[in-house]
């Protein structure tokens, strides 16, 4: 067998083996179960809370939950703009790095505070080594945010009737040192071990075997990349991201950050089964997830592979694969397989061009950003999803006549009200931002790298990106303008936010209905048929809502090759 | 009245619903369904279009094409406006049958002035004889009379109806056939029950229902999907330099919107309400049917339900050391004013007229469901009749032992599915009588029928235990009510519902009536009295016990026909898709003939075929929202596997093969 392929099976496969007790872990954590870690960091915590003065033992019902959460992203917010556009006169700036704009300020923070990382700027020259800290931090408490809110989720549905929903600081500083502080402490130490930087002395210079003289950025990144994975940021230490040298020196490290990338967003999948203990919807959503994952993973590493016929056709020897834009040392097969998972989980790091894909790549990498929901960024997968099982419900409820009910709740008017109001964002703000982009040259198709079906491509994939909360770039777009800055910033904010919300407010309020047991007349959400249901809602709302603009996007221009 | 074997459309319904599909053109009327709103924008920026290119404007494409799709457009409205106008005229058409009976009918006041039944108020009171036909619906306050309701339930066999006991209602229309009763009006004129159901089915008053509401947002909300769609891919087309005309952009529009589900949702609501009233049964809000289709509970009586009518004497068991002509005669004479059926068999049995008697001045104790036994008093006799324990109770209280041999005999009844009845005179038992029931044939299959939808059948009956048991093993039902009192029904109803449950319950007494108005679903017998029917929220014009459960079908119908055609709706998008989006593009970007897989003709044959098989498919599936999707009880999982086959595979498959052959044909005109 093709070792490349034997690769990502044994990655793919290994994470997933090791995610299922990490979710049962990850359950023990927000059921306030005793964990091996208890004696490190229950008084770390303790501490935590004492300083902030708050109670963890303080339930919440779903709104206040949802005031906290934007109060403290609030505050995270402004120290953060407060940071980037001072950073040239505070401390640990080696390399003289200089303050941001207010626009670029603004947009950087808001794609780091909704762990969406779409950077306008380039780590080397755009930030100071306090600014990256800075930018760590929300790495990891904007991963938080996203899982704190799908531990609600989890909270609404254990119990039979309740508004009492835990407390939202107490899920999110557990998330953050239970679950993703321990794996990024082996990830960044392994990374560390093959060669990624983690010092606070500024560039170095180096003579080539040419006797140039070269500077080499460098900095604390080991740390900063463990977490961008781990955390499903995506955003690089540098600008080239994972494609850079230092953040993924090898094959192994590529590897790592592959898995380090799944293994959050897969062991919630499971954790909501624990938690709840409804193992059989766990399975059902890994599987149409899955299913849905593979269906996009599995072209591209095949596309990958197979080269760009163009090439083939100029005489040139494609047989290692689609090799534009792609670093030798991963090769084809898994920078294939890379671009779908960072875009399907709300990563957002880039191992390769995605601009040089294929045609088809492209739309795969799209469209696994315009569904969003499978396997999903931290938490925030697990939310997206649920958006959809409602919709689902609601139909197939339909179907065996009765009212629609999901997991003993009735879905009602308010319900479809809130989930109609979320699945039609994320269209409507790609959609939307796309227009505005090539309606207004001047701002958008003006800056281009490429004219035509492929330009248009790459508006769409800044806004899809922005939308999905995901940071990759098809790049291209000239995007640190006033223009992009602004837009993609609002478009952030809108599609963080209101996902969290919506799914929280439903699961909020189905948690305060009262309990309808189930009968022989009950649709069963936990079997195939009901996730065939599901896949088919995804297909149709997110996908086919998108079909006129692939259509003269990516697959115009693969008919025209 | 069974109406049920009716065509769909009749000759003179359609004329009706034809002219209505207009008057609903109204864009006032049109606002309440957002899907066809948009659809009837759509359909007005054609005709304006076409009219621009009358003017000799080419750049919209030919006059002859923008008409035809506004035609089609225009077509679709009429389509989804027929849908529901016929719906309506079934369903009143329906109601006026049932009205018909009650057209003006004399009444004679108690002051022996005759008014017509128009000019009968709440509170009048009129006088019936024999052969009279009953002006309006009344409860009998005076007197006793044999009814022919056939007009009304299409029974032929006369009922009786009198005055203070559960059966008090007459319905109008209904004829007196013996005796003569005074009836008071319960209702004034216009707001009798099948007033308020024709209310119901015609426009005016027709609420929305809980579940039709949160579709509409659903549908709603792809609505705008679509219009998102439609409206960015304007600033897309331009920057691709492929010019899209604005008929392409309304079709892609209109074809891509639910207007299936969106042009029929109505017609399957009003359609569902109809169904329950061609079952005889008037429903007094859309909601109710709706809310039949979840109950997980039914509490039925036994007596007509499960059991053939009543129980009959069967046998007489004197107590040791009495004669059994002792006990029968105390049996007759216990039974002289005893005028249920359990009586009237009690001296059937016995053979003797207990007129034949001679008593000095008898006191009759009628049956209460607090004593739980009846009798009689005359000279220094006290004879009483009644359950086991209420007897045992009155002999023990009085110092006496009851026997052990009567508690013996008394439990091997019961054990057989008997009912015992004990008998005493001057507090001593005489003996046992046994009543035994008829459990009705196919019951059974009806409750496992109900059981595999997931619904719990409970049976209440007056009876003892152990006889409840042996008959609720035998009948198949989950559960009983044993020596049920009016209260435990109320207070299994309430704990059903404090677990989530919904229950439906049928009822016909005054003291049913706060059960009724507590369950979720409460059918009231029309025999029943005035409370009981205001407190349920449906009225059963057939006095059929088990009409519970097809009421519950009809529930169950009404909503999967509402899932399965959204899902057949929204499944059609994918073929739309690939007929409508290759011809927007394809003249300029000649290399997404590749996407046009149906190898539809050309762009504008293409774009026609969607549209009109957007429009035809509407009325090709009224007469499956009409009808009703089938409900088949196998089970939740199954039947979504069924119905996801059946409408979802259908709907992705049927429209490619119906707009290529629709192409086929529309390629020939252009």
């Amino acid at each position: 067998m093709n070792t490349e392929l034997f690769g990502i099976i044994v990655v793919f496969l290994g994470t997933i083996v090791l995610a299922l007790p990490f979710g049962k872990y990850i359950a023990k954590v927000y059921g306030g179960e005793k964990t091996l870690l208890d004696p490190i960091l229950n008084p770390i915590e303790k501490v935590c809370y004492k300083i902030s003065g708050i109670n963890p033992a303080k339930e919440m019902n779903w709104k206040e939950h949802m005031v906290a959460m934007l109060t403290i992203n609030l505050v995270w917010f402004l120290l953060g703009m407060l940071l980037l556009m001072t950073q040239q006169w505070l401390p640990l700036n080696p390399d003289g790095n200089p303050n941001m704009s207010p626009d670029l300020a603004f947009n950087t923070t808001i794609s780091f505070v909704v762990n969406c990382n779409l950077q306008h700027y380039s780590g080397e020259t755009g930030v100071s080594y306090l600014a990256q800290l800075w930018l760590m931090f929300l790495q990891f408490v904007s991963a938080g945010t996203g899982l704190a809110a799908a531990a609600v989720l989890f909270k609404a549905f254990k119990a039979k009737t309740t508004a009492q929903l835990g407390n939202f600081y107490n899920f999110l500083l557990k998330s953050c040192t239970r679950i993703l502080l321990p794996l990024s402490i082996i990830v960044a130490l392994v990374l560390a071990f093959n060669g990624t930087p983690m010092t606070f002395q500024g560039k170095d210079q180096v003579t080539s075997l040419q006797g140039d003289t070269m500077q080499v950025s460098r900095g604390p990144a080991a740390g900063f990349i463990a977490i961008k994975h781990l955390g499903t940021n995506g955003g690089g230490f540098f600008g080239a991201n994972s494609a850079h040298p230092f953040e993924n020196p090898n094959y192994g490290t590529n590897m790592l950050e592959l898995s380090a990338q799944l293994i959050v967003p897969l062991a919630m999948i499971f954790a909501f089964g624990y938690f709840i203990r409804r193992k059989k919807l766990s399975l059902m959503i890994f599987g149409v997830m899955t299913v849905g994952f593979l269906l996009l993973a599995i072209p591209n590493i095949n596309m990958e592979m197979n080269g760009n016929p163009a090439i083939a056709a100029m005489g040139i020897d494609n047989t290692s694969g689609a090799m534009e834009g792609k670093e030798v040392r991963f090769g084809a097969a898994v920078s294939g397989f890379w671009s779908i998972v960072t875009t399907v989980i709300s990563t957002g790091s880039v191992n390769a061009m995605h601009d040089s894909t294929m045609p088809l790549s492209g739309m795969n990498e799209l469209l696994a950003m315009m569904v969003n929901a499978f396997y999903g960024g931290c938490g925030v997968g697990l939310l997206n999803f649920f958006i959809f099982i409602i919709l689902a419900v609601f139909i197939s409820g339909l179907m065996v006549g009765r009212t629609p009910e999901f997991m003993g709740k009735k879905i009602e008017a308010k319900e479809m009200k809130i989930a109609m109001i979320i699945a039609l964002l994320h269209p409507f703000l790609i959609l939307a931002g796309t227009a505005l982009a090539t309606a207004f040259p001047a701002q958008g198709a003006a800056t281009l790298n490429n004219p035509g079906f492929h330009g248009f491509s790459e508006i769409l994939y800044e806004y899809t990106s922005s939308a999905a909360n995901n940071g990759s770039g098809f790049e291209g777009l000239g995007d640190n303008n006033l223009w992009c800055n602004i837009t993609t910033g609002f478009v952030l904010i809108l599609g963080r936010f209101l996902p969290i919300i919506g799914p929280v407010a439903i699961a909020g309020l189905l948690a305060e209905k009262q309990y309808i047991p189930e009968s022989n007349g009950t649709l069963k959400t936990d079997t195939g048929t009901f996730g065939l249901m599901v896949f088919a809602v995804i297909v149709i709302i997110a996908a086919l809502a998108f079909f006129p603009a692939l259509t003269l996007g990516p697959i115009a221009e693969y008919f025209s090759m | 009245m069974k109406t049920n074997n009716q065509s769909l459309f009749q000759k003179e319904l359609m004329k009706e619903a034809l002219r209505q599909s207009f008057v609903k053109l109204n864009p006032k009327l049109m606002f309440r369904n957002p899907v066809m709103f948009t659809v009837e924008i759509g359909t007005a920026v054609m005709l304006i279009v076409s009219l621009w290119t009358l003017s000799g404007s080419k750049v919209q494409g030919s006059f002859a094409y923008n008409f035809t799709v506004f035609l089609i457009l225009l077509l679709t409205l009429l389509f989804a406006n027929f849908a529901e106008a016929i719906a309506e005229a079934r369903g009143k058409a329906q109601a006026d049958s049932l009205r018909k009976t009650r057209e003006e009918t004399p009444a004679r006041l108690v002051n022996g002035q005759t008014i017509s039944s128009a000019q009968l108020t709440k509170g009048d009171v009129f006088i019936c004889e024999a052969g009279d036909i009953i002006a309006t619906d009344g409860e009998i306050i005076e007197g006793l009379a044999t009814i022919d309701e056939s007009a009304i339930t299409g029974e032929s066999a006369p009922v009786i109806r009198e005055a203070g006991g559960d059966k008090s209602s007459v319905t109008g229309g209904t004829k007196v056939l013996s005796d003569k009763i005074k009836v008071s009006v319960t209702a004034e004129p216009g707001e009798s029950f099948l007033d308020k159901m024709i209310a119901l089915v015609e426009g005016a008053s027709r609420q929305k229902t809980p579940n039709e509401i949160a579709l509409t947002i659903l549908l709603a909300g792809f609505t705008l999907v679509f219009i998102i769609v439609t409206v960015t891919l304007k600033p897309f087309a331009d920057y691709a330099n492929t010019p899209i005309t604005i008929a392409s952009f309304i079709a892609l529009f209109v074809c891509l919107i639910p207007t299936t589900i969106g042009g029929l949702l109505s017609a399957i609501g009003i359609a569902g309400m109809d169904r329950a009233l061609r079952a005889n049964v008037i429903t007094k809000s859309g909601k109710a049917v709706e809310t039949a289709g979840d109950i997980d509970v039914l509490l039925l009586d036994k007596t007509g339900t499960i059991t053939i009518g009543n129980r009959k004497a069967t046998r007489f068991y004197p107590a040791p050391g009495i004669e059994e002509q002792q006990l029968v005669k105390a049996a007759v004479l216990s039974s002289m004013s005893d005028d249920t059926p359990e009586g009237k068999s009690i001296i059937e049995l016995a053979g003797i007229n207990p007129l034949s008697y001679q008593l000095i001045a008898p006191r009759f104790i009628q049956f209460s469901a607090e004593t739980r036994s009846s009798g009689i008093d005359f000279g220094q006799t006290r004879i009483r009749k009644g359950a086991t324990d209420a007897i045992k109770n009155i002999v023990e209280k009085a110092g006496r032992v009851f026997p052990r041999e009567v508690e013996d005999q008394v439990k091997e009844i019961a054990g057989n599915g008997g009912t015992p009845l004990v008998v005493a005179e001057n507090e001593q038992a005489l003996g046992v009588i046994e009543l035994q029931d008829i459990i009705k044939p196919g019951i059974r299959e009806r409750f496992e029928r109900l059981r595999k939808m997931g619904i719990k059948t409970v049976m209440v009956t007056g009876d003892n235990p152990l006889t409840a048991k042996f008959i609720a093993e035998k009948a198949g039902v989950d559960d009983f009510i044993a020596e049920a009192k009016p209260e435990d029904k109320m207070n299994y109803i309430k704990k059903e519902q404090s677990e989530g449950r919904l229950v439906a319950m049928m009822g016909d007494g005054t003291n049913d009536a706060p059960a009724l108005a507590q369950a979720d679903v409460g059918v009231a017998m029309n025999s029943g009295t005035q409370a009981a029917k205001e407190a349920g929220n449906m009225v059963d014009l057939d006095n059929d016990p088990t009409k519970l459960i097809e009421v519950v079908e009809i529930g169950k119908q009404l909503l999967m026909t509402r899932g399965t055609l959204t899902t057949f709706s929204i499944a059609n998008d994918v073929a739309k898709y690939f007929a409508i989006i290759p011809a927007l593009f394809i003249t300029a970007i000649p290399a997404l003939q590749s996407l046009n897989i149906m190898q539809l003709a050309s762009p504008q044959s293409a774009i026609l075929s969607a549209v009109i098989f957007n429009a035809i498919v509407i009325p090709f599936l009224i007469p499956l929202a009409l009808k009703g999707v089938a409900y088949k009880p196998i089970g939740a999982s199954a039947l979504l596997r069924r119905n996801l086959f059946i409408y979802g595979l259908g709907g992705i498959v049927v429209p490619f093969v119906g707009i290529k052959l629709i192409d086929v044909i529309v390629s020939l005109f252009i």
